[in-house]
């Protein structure tokens, strides 16, 4: 058992930062390339979410809890922003509350599909919490 | 994030390379809608992914958001060869349907 926390400034230039920091810690676990492309990919989606949806543009701060057991790795993603009034809405592909922005709906759709489980918490004007966890070594080569 | 072109035939080549998300798609969001109003007589739009280390769904919609500008001037949009990773979020999105996926 193994465990990371990271603290930072919700704004977009973080975004390589947090999910390439993550995926430098998974390395642990010795994932294939397409498993940490995966985590890299989910992570930047949950951050990305933070800034634009849980803090809206305002300051505000995003904790990333990772930790490993075995081959699982879990990472948490918490912002103490606005919440999200209807989770199950947003967990519909291609819904999105910001269809003026190019915004595509597909952030959680991809979590969900590029990890092996995904849980939201959320609580209106308190913040979000989207826990995510990926078996690694499950044998799926790198092909094609 | 970088972005260059060129011109062949017909063909409109927009080369994205980098990490492409929230962040970055703001650098070249206006320049690629600059450079498709500078080309809006050629009859398409190859925009190649292989140099894109990284992208998230913020892709999606920076690529949806170009197919709609180049529809408006009657041209078409493909992906060529793009990373696994990219890859995969393009399949998942069904995206091929509008702009299809060719190899160089």
């Amino acid at each position: 058992m193994n465990q990371m926390i990271l603290k930072f400034p919700a704004r977009s230039e973080n975004e390589v930062f947090a999910r390439n920091a993550v995926a430098a810690f998974a390395l642990t676990l010795e994932p294939s390339l397409s498993e940490l492309s995966d985590v890299k990919t989910a992570v930047s989606e949950a951050v990305t979410n933070c800034i634009v949806h849980g803090y809206r543009g305002r300051e505000g701060w995003i904790t990333v809890r990772c930790r490993t057991d075995g081959n699982l790795f879990t990472v948490e993603v918490i912002d103490e922003g606005r919440g999200i009034a209807d989770i199950e809405q947003a967990l519909e592909p291609f819904f999105t509350t910001q269809p003026s922005e190019e915004r595509s709906g597909m952030g959680f759709t991809i979590m969900q599909t590029f990890m092996t489980d995904l849980q939201v918490r959320s609580k209106e004007n308190e913040g979000t919490t989207v826990t995510m966890t990926k078996q690694f070594g499950t044998g799926q080569a790198d092909v094609g | 994030m970088k972005m260059q072109w060129g011109r062949r035939g017909e063909n409109l080549y927009i080369y994205l390379s980098g990490e492409l998300d929230e962040h970055s798609v703001a650098e070249i969001r206006a320049r690629a809608d600059k450079l498709i109003d500078e080309n809006a007589g050629l009859s398409r739009a190859v925009f190649n992914l292989a140099g894109l280390r990284f992208m998230d769904s913020t892709g999606i919609g920076f690529l949806i958001g170009r197919y709609k500008r180049l529809k408006r001037y009657g041209m078409g949009m493909y992906l060529e060869s793009p990373e696994s990773g990219a890859d995969k979020i393009l399949s998942l999105s069904g995206l091929y349907s509008l702009m299809p996926k060719i190899q160089e």
